[in-house]
């Protein structure tokens, strides 16, 4: 085929091609190489990797949240219980438009702000794939007006859960405290894995400070899905551990006797097992009701509580320290034993006054004209004044410090309970500290009469009271008696810290003391005489009237004459009966007026109902979260 | 009876195979290389669509109309194909102005053709086209090519190269490009010319990136970086590896892929098959395959080598190579170490027309090999 007069070289054109095929083999040799490099990275080298990945894909981790543990009292009465309950639900990533559905959803369902806040905080934390509460406590009619709608929500269902509820209400909700939702600043401090899918956590009281006996531990359920996040199949399920059942050292009667006791007035009561530290009885008044916070509380009824003058979430019983007034007594006299700065039969005059040397200022005694010549029991007896402050002159600040400290006074307890405060007992380094000032002379004659800087917190003064009726001998004081297994019912009991014992030079001190208290009750010029009437076991008690504001040395002023912040606060610390001591308490009525008159009366209730069994009816359990439905039914 | 030897082959046993496989102008390597990847596709296909017998069934009736349009155009003597492809090439001309007007968009991209019973791309017909006008031309031409001959056929791979990115289809584009470039290459193209063309595509580098579209400029970019939006985006390429490299040496077996089988594996049973397939058997899966793609590269290459005249020679040197870049590039694609194009691969990948097509280009092969005609040396 000869063109345009050009001979073609055949063999030639042969040739070319043959060397321009075998660059083109070569090239695609290195073309291949590149292949099998890149496959053999990704296949061999990158294998674990990817491997990994693609279980990650194919994964879906849910959590099976525990059930909480309950909360018994001693004898098995619920403090703390889990009731059955609807919850309004939605998996995000189900529905398309989050906001519109909840726009839509809040028209057939009450929606609170609160609700809002806590499904968002949810939302932020959470997986996508994961259904998260939207709404609690759904009642019947809830539940089947959605049910009705329910083709027109996808991603969004009604489950049946648990929901906290507490039997007692207010009668024990500063002990047993709630749970509410867990936040993000609480998540930060938790095993984040063990809060994984969990709606609620202990916010106060035995709820808190035992969270993690409570709570057990979440199981989870490993199952595969699809890219569309459908659930194909169940690969792996590990149950939830639950958590523990909680048994306390109180007495659901004691308490409701207390609040009984108690309700109607500002203050608190504690009762103590002296020979265990057991708690067996913790009021604080005016109390709230604990169920409002467990699906969130609304602002209405959180501000109401908030702004209450009263404080009704404050729990004066660790949190209120007060001045402890002629409470202090007792302990400043064992003090002045133990040092040798007084004998227990050594008499002292009281003129109704005295003034330290040197001084013209006088400390007046409560009483116009004085209580005479006092001994050491007689001075608590009567709760002489003057006696202590000579006794309080000689020992010195830093020694009632020192010896009070023994008693816990104005140191934490340590109890098993949250936010507990120290209270104060002062001493010339610590007001050296915080005012940069000497110590006044002075000043130690209003400590040694409970008043001044001196602040105590009713769960320390029985703590201290405690240690009085059992000699020094009181482990630390606790609430919580013993745990269970829900399912194997495997007991795991407390073993309270056992405090070095306070020991005394002599024991007879002890008892010298203790009979001074006898006095107070048993004894017709004893400041709690009048609760000794018709009781048929030996008390051991002390008054206390504390001031509220620093008043005038220089007269008296009669305490119903005065506005009630500005009256007294009412004590009374007891134990009985006193030749085997089984409870060890104490009263506290803010602003009650006198120890004698406004706080004894409330011990000998609380007594007598403890140690006579004259314990009151069981009160009407409070209705649960389903009361709606049994209204229905009994209409 | 003869019982001393085996039995002799006489007339009344028929022809043997070979001889059968000859009339009918059958090139009996390439067939079972193409038989094998059929299979092992089918089986992928099986397993990547789902577990969907209805979609192994359309492949397979796919296979065996591609394999009957093989056989059909081994039929056919070299000399016909020469003269026929011009006119191949104004026809797939003509319909991919067509398209333009009157195409079914899909996915944003105008490529089909509807003919009622029959949906195709007409850029799958210029694939085979520009190689054959472009060796038909050169043919007749004294080699190496000149510069008159260069301006010729650069004008024959631009119109089509044109029209399919305006589609756009930048893939196939590049393809029928890089289809018609290596049939000019194998013609002798002077080293020079490659030397200069290769600095002036770098120069206009950056022209082309700017007339790209959108999602094109995307699938670059993630191509470059892939895990900067692993939903979204890199998707793609992101749950490709994974599959890929959860595969190991061995592969998870037949029937195993969980990328696949719980859809988070986009395209599993077109353009990405080769990650399902990958994932199943492994590497060592994954090195059969190339092997036979290879062998299937050799096959081909050897006919050209063999080829009667220049036409035959560059045919089958550019459908051999246009093959195996198709091989390359999907998977390379697949692997993540190219950008992500609409590259099916072949024969295994589910799909119509480029299925048929192809196999029908080895029937022009077999017929090269197969219809020899004496030479006066």
């Amino acid at each position: 085929m000869a063109n345009e007069g050009n001979i073609r070289d055949y063999s030639l054109e042969r040739r070319m091609f043959a060397t321009r095929t075998v660059v083109a083999v070569f090239i695609m040799f290195l073309m291949v190489l590149a292949l099998v490099a890149r496959l053999s990275y990704l296949q061999l080298f990158k294998h674990d990797y990817f491997s990994i990945r693609s279980d990650d894909n194919r994964m879906r981790v849910e959590i099976v949240p525990p059930v909480r543990g309950l909360i018994y009292d001693r004898n098995g009465v619920l403090l703390a219980d889990n009731l059955p309950s609807y919850r309004l639900e939605l998996v995000p990533e189900q529905v398309g438009d989050l906001e519109a559905t909840l726009n839509r959803l809040a028209r057939l369902i009450e929606i609170r702000p609160v609700d809002l806040e806590r499904f968002r905080s949810r939302l932020k934390r959470e997986p996508k794939f994961r259904s998260l509460p939207v709404r609690g406590l759904l009642n019947p009619e809830e539940v089947a007006r959605f049910e009705l709608n329910r083709q027109n929500f996808p991603g969004v269902s009604i489950v049946a859960t648990l929901t906290r509820h507490y039997p007692l209400g207010e009668t024990a909700a500063h002990l047993v405290g709630y749970v509410g939702g867990v936040t993000e600043r609480e998540l930060a401090e938790l095993d984040q894995r063990r809060y994984q899918g969990i709606s609620y956590i202990g916010k106060t009281g035995v709820e808190q400070s035992h969270e993690s006996v409570l709570h057990g531990y979440p199981g989870h359920k490993v199952t595969e899905a699809n890219a569309a996040g459908r659930l194909l199949r169940q690969i792996e399920y590990r149950p939830p551990k639950d958590g523990q059942n909680v048994y306390l050292t109180v007495d659901a009667r004691v308490q409701q006797a207390a609040r009984d006791a108690l309700h109607g007035k500002e203050g608190a009561i504690v009762a103590i097992d002296p020979k265990t530290g057991g708690i067996l009885a913790l009021v604080s008044e005016p109390s709230y009701d604990p169920g409002l916070f467990v699906e969130g509380i609304d602002h209405a009824n959180y501000k109401a509580l908030t702004t209450n003058p009263y404080r009704p979430l404050l729990n004066r019983a660790l949190q209120g320290s007060f001045p402890p007034g002629s409470t202090v007594k007792p302990f400043m006299a064992l003090a002045g034993l133990e040092y040798g700065v007084i004998g227990s039969h050594d008499s002292r005059a009281c003129r109704g006054g005295y003034s330290l040397p040197g001084s013209s200022r006088v400390f007046r005694d409560w009483k116009k004209g004085g209580h005479g010549t006092v001994d050491m029991r007689y001075s608590i007896v009567v709760s002489c004044d003057v006696y202590y402050y000579m006794l309080g002159a000689d020992l010195g600040v830093d020694r009632i410090r020192d010896f009070l400290t023994r008693f816990s006074l104005g140191v934490k307890t340590g109890v098993d309970l949250p936010s507990e405060r120290s209270g104060l007992v002062p001493s010339q380094a610590w007001k050296k500290a915080n005012f940069k000032e000497k110590w006044y002379a002075g000043e130690t004659l209003s400590v040694a009469i409970g008043q001044g800087y001196m602040n105590v917190t009713p769960i320390q003064l029985t703590y201290a009271t405690a240690e009085i009726a059992n000699r020094g001998q009181t482990p630390r004081p606790h609430v919580l008696l013993e745990t269970r297994d829900p399912i194997t019912g495997q007991r795991t009991p407390f073993v309270p810290e056992v405090r070095e014992p306070i020991r005394l030079s002599n024991n007879q001190y002890w008892d010298d003391v203790i009979q001074g208290m006898v006095d107070v009750v048993h004894t017709s010029s004893g400041t709690a005489q009048r609760i000794a009437r018709g009781v048929k076991y030996k008390i051991a008690g002390k008054t206390g009237t504390a001031q509220v504001i620093g008043m005038s040395q220089s007269h008296y002023v009669r305490s119903e004459d005065l506005k009630k912040i500005h009256r007294d606060h009412a004590w009374f610390i007891s134990f009985a009966p006193v030749e085997d001591p089984k409870i060890a308490m104490t009263v506290l009525v803010e602003h009650g007026g006198h120890g004698g008159s406004d706080a004894a009366p409330l011990a000998r209730i609380v007594m007598d109902a403890y140690l006579l069994d004259q314990l009151p009816p069981p009160s009407e359990p409070k209705p649960g979260p389903n009361e709606h439905e049994s209204q229905t039914q009994a209409n | 009876m003869n019982t001393k030897a085996k039995p002799k082959r006489t007339e009344q046993d028929g022809p043997t195979l070979t001889e059968v496989l000859a009339r009918w102008h059958v090139d009996l390597p390439l067939l079972l290389l193409l038989l094998s990847v059929s299979i092992i596709g089918l089986f992928t296909l099986y397993s990547a669509s789902g577990h969907e017998f209805s979609v192994v069934m359309g492949q397979f009736m796919r296979l065996l109309l591609g394999l009957t349009a093989m056989i059909l155009v081994a039929q056919v003597p070299s000399e016909w194909y020469r003269v026929a492809a011009p006119f191949f090439y104004i026809i797939g001309g003509i319909l991919l102005v067509l398209v333009l007007f009157l195409g079914d968009a899909a996915k944003g991209a105008q490529r089909w053709l509807d003919f009622g019973i029959l949906r195709f791309q007409p850029s799958e017909i210029m694939k085979l086209a520009v190689p054959m006008t472009i060796a038909a031309y050169l043919h007749l031409r004294p080699l190496p090519p000149r510069w008159m001959d260069i301006i010729v056929v650069g004008i024959l791979i631009a119109i089509p190269v044109g029209l399919v990115a305006k589609q756009p289809d930048l893939g196939t584009s590049l393809l029928i490009a890089a289809a018609g470039g290596f049939v000019l290459f194998m013609a002798g193209l002077r080293w020079r010319f490659i030397i200069v063309m290769l600095v002036a595509f770098a120069a206009a580098g950056p022209t082309l990136w700017i007339n790209l579209h959108d999602y094109q400029q995307q699938r670059v970019l993630t191509f470059l970086d892939p895990e900067r939006d692993p939903s979204g985006a890199g998707y793609h390429i992101t749950q490709s590896k994974i599959a890929i490299g959860s595969g190991g040496l061995l592969g998870k077996g037949w029937l195993n892929s969980s990328q696949a089988k719980l859809d988070f594996l986009p395209e599993s049973h077109t353009d990405f098959i080769f990650a399902v397939y990958a994932e199943e058997m492994g590497l060592l899966g994954v090195l059969l395959l190339l092997a036979l793609y290879c062998g299937i590269v050799a096959r081909c290459l050897f006919i050209a080598l063999r080829g009667q005249d220049m036409f035959q020679r560059l045919v089958a040197g550019g459908l051999s190579f246009t093959f195996f870049l198709y091989v390359f590039i999907n998977m390379g694609m697949v692997a993540g170490i190219l950008p992500v194009v609409g590259v099916p691969l072949p024969i295994i990948s589910f799909g119509g027309t480029s299925l048929v097509i192809m196999l029908a280009s080895f029937g022009i092969l077999m017929s090269f090999h197969t219809h020899r005609k004496l030479i006066s040396s």
